[in-house]
């Protein structure tokens, strides 16, 4: 009888371990001991494997064994199938409806395959806690090449690729790096933009979960290239786990030499320090962030102001990025420009990454190309709508985003197809609406977000999203006016044009979509008291 | 906590921190995690160590919402209203919790039992509706179970 020799990944993502993976793992442990496996099976703690809606997730490897939703009694029955010539456990594997079957293996899964991992390739598959794990999955050899190319050379390459950055805006990654690389003066800073403030978006949380030493790499590289000595990476204190996990990587990339003073040898030397945030939504864009590590209130900078790539942390010059954004350059410096660029639409490159929630069968992160339908993401990868209900809308981007109609299934999701039809990429928020989802009471609702997380500096984004949301409040109470719709328009297009920084210009999103795509359900609301989706209380 | 306990807690905090502007956010998490608010000799203190002036201090205190000024329950419920929990029924779980624990969103109770706050998101938008009851954190959330998850709580809190 051949001896399996099987790793046992137990997902310990902020999902899973909700559910109670870390009692699955101590269970883990024991059970092997008490049927005389412990010798040839390796449990491994993993980062977040995706599927957090099936969590806990167990995957035992090399055959890519899925077991979801794993409560510690599951676990001899686990730790049994591991014996020779016996089966998987049936009940525990993922039961795909559509075939009426269970499939066995991860990598069969629609919700899987038809995904294409790249910054994700490390989320779930290797132990983020241990630093050998990520050098055995190829960490920190991008640090390596670039440490042996001139900066010049690798902004050209950075350039070269396309990439744009994944914090919302898709601003061109080399352009931002060669501003920084070109600023004047000696002290300069790295930051990771790590604050991931969109209700409803967690692939930052998850990246730095599940695969820290990409991030660290891509930030250490980002400080070679422009000449930076020390970075911040700026993470929400709501994330204890990517708090946790990132300041165990950053110990160990300086045990090993990639952080710290000449690194690997070589006359550059870079640290990186964790900065947590406070709880403030507009801490996330660039001005206020660096601000609020300076120690004052997080509220961007009044306008004309110059670029953070200028004048940025202690009014150094100050490279910004994303978390994503850092996460993918150990993969172009490892396999080039042109490979990174072949990927993805034309002016959009390689992948996006999205948090994809509400009303859909398969919830979780998920990594597509850029370029790839919304039907295929919503149906194909998400198991479409549950329960029998219709797709109403999609919204992308959080409150700075909109919600997409059903007509619109069949465009290419990519940054400028998303802002084009009045929605945006965002940090990569993609939550799926229902029939049972009234439009009038989303756009309510992020009106009444963006309203409470105004810094409250300028005056069309402090007093016009209030004047907004009153608007929207009194309609979904049945109290909505004929003039109304044309109110909001006027005012949201004001707001988009005055305000002081991309919180106000981009609030109004919410509401111009949905007035644009659903204009009908705000009638319904005026004109007859009535709320289709059955939601608001003052319109059944 | 007494008087004497809580200074040297904040002595503990501003030595492993050390001076610096850009240590007064970190130096107020951690008080803030130490003692579940900002008690105002902390932050005189805390003010005194950096000479920063308390009105910058409470400037940024009350800037960002981790931080409260005023003590808040053994049990800090909080429940997400981001966008995925928000369509899947986070305000009924508001209700729900509201009526079980006796106190509305924002409040802390008087016996400093529990604070019920909402948050724009928690991260975990796959498992929504979600809640956190201090670190803790429940995901497929029905108003029904948020009852019951109260009612033993506070069932075991009059035990
Ligand atoms: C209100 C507001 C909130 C933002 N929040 C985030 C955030 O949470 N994470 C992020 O990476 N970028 C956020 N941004 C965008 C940043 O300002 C900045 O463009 C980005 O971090 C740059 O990184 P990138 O070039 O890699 O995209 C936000 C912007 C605004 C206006
Ligand atoms: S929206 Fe509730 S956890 Fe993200």
């Amino acid at each position: 009888m051949p001896e399996k020799k099987c790793t046992i990944l137990v997902c310990q993502g902020t999902g899973c371990i909700s559910g109670g993976a870390e009692q699955i793992l101590n269970s883990l442990e024991t059970e092997l001991v008490r049927q005389n496996l412990s010798g040839a099976m390796q449990i491994k703690h993993a980062g977040c494997h995706g599927f957090c809606q099936r969590g806990p997730l167990v995957v035992i490897e090399p055959e890519g064994i899925f077991y979801t939703k794993v409560t510690p009694n599951d676990i001899p029955d686990i730790v049994h199938s591991l014996q020779p010539d016996t089966v998987p456990v049936e009940r525990l594997l993922y039961y795909d409806t559509t075939i009426n079957r269970p499939i066995k293996s991860f990598r069969d899964i629609p919700f899987y395959y038809k995904q294409q991992r790249l910054v994700l390739r490390n989320c779930g598959v290797i132990n983020p806690e241990n630093i050998d794990d990520a050098l055995a999955a190829g960490g920190y050899q991008a640090l390596r090449k670039a440490l042996a190319m001139k900066p010049t050379e690798i902004i050209e390459e950075i350039k070269k690729s396309g990439l744009r950055g994944l914090g919302g805006a898709g601003f061109p990654t080399g352009r931002k790096w060669e501003a920084a690389f070109q600023a004047p003066g000696k002290d300069k800073y790295i930051i990771c933009n790590g604050d991931e403030g969109d209700p409803g978006a967690f692939q930052d949380r998850s990246v730095l979960e599940g695969d820290p030493h990409s991030v660290l790499e891509g930030m250490i590289i980002a400080g070679f290239a422009i000449g930076a000595r020390h970075g911040y990476a700026y993470v929400r204190n709501e994330y204890p786990f990517a708090v946790h996990r990132l300041g165990i990587a950053i110990k160990q990339a300086r045990k090993r030499g990639f952080l710290g003073k000449n690194i690997l040898g070589s006359k550059f030397s870079f640290d990186v320090e964790i900065f947590q945030g406070a709880g403030a939504f507009v801490c996330g864009e660039s001005t206020a962030l660096v601000l609020s590590i300076e120690g004052k209130r997080g509220m961007p900078r009044p306008l004309p102001r110059p670029r953070t790539t200028e004048v940025g942390l202690w009014d150094k010059p100050t490279l910004l990025n994303n978390v994503k954004t850092y996460a993918n350059i150990p993969l172009i410096i490892n396999h080039g420009s042109q490979w990174f660029a072949s990927r993805g639409s034309e002016k959009s490159k390689g992948t996006a990454i999205f948090s994809l929630t509400g009303k859909v069968v398969n919830s979780g992160l998920i990594e597509v190309t850029m370029g790839t339908r919304l039907r295929e993401i919503i149906y194909d990868i998400g198991g479409g709508i549950p329960d029998g209900r219709a797709f109403k809308a999609v919204q992308t981007g959080g409150p700075s985003g909109g919600c997409l109609p059903p007509e619109l299934l069949n465009m290419p999701v990519d940054f400028d197809s998303l802002t084009a039809a009045g929605s945006m990429m965002g940090s990569g928020g993609m939550v799926v609406m229902d029939q049972d989802t009234c439009m009038v009471d989303i756009a309510r609702y992020f009106l009444d977000f963006t309203q409470r997380e105004s810094c409250g500096q300028c005056i069309p984004c402090r007093i016009g999203t209030k004047q907004m949301f009153d608007i929207l409040d009194n309609i979904t109470q049945g109290r909505g006016k004929p003039e109304d719709i044309d109110t909001l328009l006027e005012l949201g297009n004001s707001i988009k044009d005055a305000s002081l920084c991309a919180l106000g210009q981009s609030a109004p999103n919410p509401v111009l979509s949905t007035i644009r795509y659903f204009r009908d359900e705000y009638e319904a609301h005026i004109y007859e008291g009535h709320c289709p989706a059955g939601v608001c209380h003052g319109c059944l | 906590m007494d008087a004497n306990l809580i200074d040297a807690r904040v002595e503990e905090i501003l030595s492993t921190h050390g001076k610096g502007a850009n240590k007064l956010v970190p130096i107020l998490l951690a008080a803030q995690d130490a003692f579940g608010y900002l008690p105002g000799n902390v932050i005189q203190h805390v003010g005194e160590f950096l000479a920063i002036s308390l009105g910058q201090i409470y400037s940024v205190a009350s800037f960002y919402k981790r931080f409260q000024l005023t003590p808040v329950g053994k049990r800090r419920v909080t429940v997400c209203r981001g966008t995925a929990c928000h369509i899947r029924g986070a305000p009924q779980i508001v209700n729900e919790i509201e009526q079980t624990i006796g106190i509305k969103e924002g409040e802390t109770s008087a016996d400093l039992e529990y604070t019920l706050e909402t948050v724009a998101c928690i991260g975990c938008c796959a498992l929504a509706p979600c809640l956190k009851v201090n670190e803790a954190v429940h995901g497929a959330m029905t108003p029904r179970k948020a009852g019951v998850l109260f009612t033993d709580v506070s069932g075991n809190k009059n035990a």
